[in-house]
This record gives structure tokens, sequence and C-alpha cells, in this order.
């Protein structure tokens, strides 16, 4: 299975959104609540950033029968240094991310925490890609 | 805890979820951060805040936080109604500020996640 969505960047309202989806289609295939909170909170986050730093954004979701494969990628600014990304507490979030709750410096570190496996591709002045990984059993 | 004797003791109003008040949480924890509550393990918990906005109502969704306490006096916009009332939520709002929520219901027993 295979669903696709868009992400705003700076769009907060709709921020969850994707994550909200994937969440519903999990629930129906009886995956273990554990494995589809992993997933949907690394999604959110991934998204989060996505709406934080970047313009534009899409989400490539494939489910197959024993794993989920998520890549997020957008047009934006890139990382100029992912070992201080991902990095707990590192962030260059701007203050309106900040009222908004996020911009603490947890997201990557949190994917990474969620994920199984997890890719960082980035280039500065171009954007970033993200690929999580999550088998069900 | 029954959410009735969090509404209670936070002299709270029920802006969503009525039906669930007699569900019971075992943890509260406090936070305007939702990027430290996305990193919690465990679920079975209030989450207090003053943090007005659908993030708030998205990040319980995702964490599977059943109940919300808006403290401060904020209110809940329809928006944020909506969305919680699509995933079962429980939203209360209290006029104490954060520290005396969090002091009250720590004393009426409920538990800290750490």
């Amino acid at each position: 299975m295979k669903l696709t969505f868009t992400i705003q960047g700076g769009d907060f309202t709709h921020a969850g959104h994707p994550s909200s989806e994937v969440k519903k289609v999990l629930k129906q295939l009886n995956i273990d609540n554990k494995i589809i909170k992993n997933v949907v909170i690394a999604l959110y986050e991934a998204e989060v950033n996505v709406v934080a730093h970047a313009y534009s954004g899409t989400v490539n979701v494939e489910i197959d029968e024993n794993k989920i494969t998520i890549l997020v990628t957008d047009e934006g600014p890139g990382i100029p240094d992912i070992d201080l990304a991902m990095k707990p507490g590192y962030s260059t979030a701007s203050k309106s991310v900040q009222e908004m709750g996020f911009g603490a410096g947890m997201g990557l570190p949190n994917i990474k925490k969620n994920t199984d496996e997890m890719w960082l591709e980035t280039e500065v002045g171009k954007g970033t890609k993200v690929k999580m990984l999550n088998y069900f059993a | 805890m029954k959410l009735r004797e969090i509404a209670a003791v936070l002299n709270a109003t029920i802006s969503c979820g009525a039906e669930k008040l007699d569900e019971e949480v075992e943890m509260g924890y406090s936070s305007d951060l939702m990027s430290d509550v996305l990193t919690l393990d465990t679920d079975n918990l209030v989450l207090i805040t003053g943090l007005v906005n659908l993030q708030a109502i998205r990040t319980a969704e995702m964490a599977d936080i059943r109940a919300i306490v808006f403290v401060r006096n904020k209110k809940v916009n329809q928006s944020m109604v909506k969305l919680a009332h699509e995933n079962g939520m429980c939203l209360l709002e209290s006029p104490y500020s954060l520290f005396k929520s969090s002091g009250l219901l720590f004393q009426a027993g409920l538990k800290p996640i750490y």
C-alpha cells in the first residue's frame, strides 16, 4: 500500500494530518499499538521539521506485510552539520516555532529513537530527505 | 485517578469528552513543550499544559494521550475540540496555574512519570 501527502512550510494548522492518516491505516491493519505510536511520533516529528524549517515537502509512505517505510523529502535550507542537528537540545528553530511548542532540538534524535532504521540525506540550499523504517514484528 | 476527580480538584470545566470522565489515568505530565511530550514512553497519562493550540491536540493524538488539562484559564477553540472529539479525547480547562494544578494533582495521588 502506498500513500502520499504534501506539507507546506510554516503551515502549523495542518501539521500532523499525514501522521493522523497513517495512524488510522495502521490501526485498521491491526498493527501493535506500541509500533503504531513509534511510527506516528517519528513521522509527526519529521512533519514538524518540514513545517518549521522548509518551504515545502512530501511524505511517501509504503506499507507491506512486515514493515512501513516513510520518506519525507523537503525543499528547504538543508542541514549544514548533521552531527550537530542530531545532538539532543541543538536547535535552529525560530521563536514562532517555539511558541507552537516545538523547536527544542529533540526532533531528529526522537525520530532515531522511534524508528528501527533512519537515514538522513541533506544538501545545503536544496533540501533534506529523511527515510524511516519500522518493522511490524 | 478518575478524570472526574481531576476535574473536581482543578475546578475545571469540561470542553470535550464528558462521557470519558469515569476513565482512569495513573500519571500526570506538565509541559508547554510538545517536543518533550513526544519523548515519553508512557501513555496512560493526563497532559497538563498552558499551550493552547491545535498542535497540543495533535501531540496527544500521536502519543496516545487521552486527556489534556489546559491551565491558566486558557480556552480551547472549535478546531481543537473537533480534533479532540475525533480522537476520543477529554479536554478540561482549569483557572489555576500550571504549578498549582500540578501540585494539587500530585497531592491527590496522581503519579509523576519521573
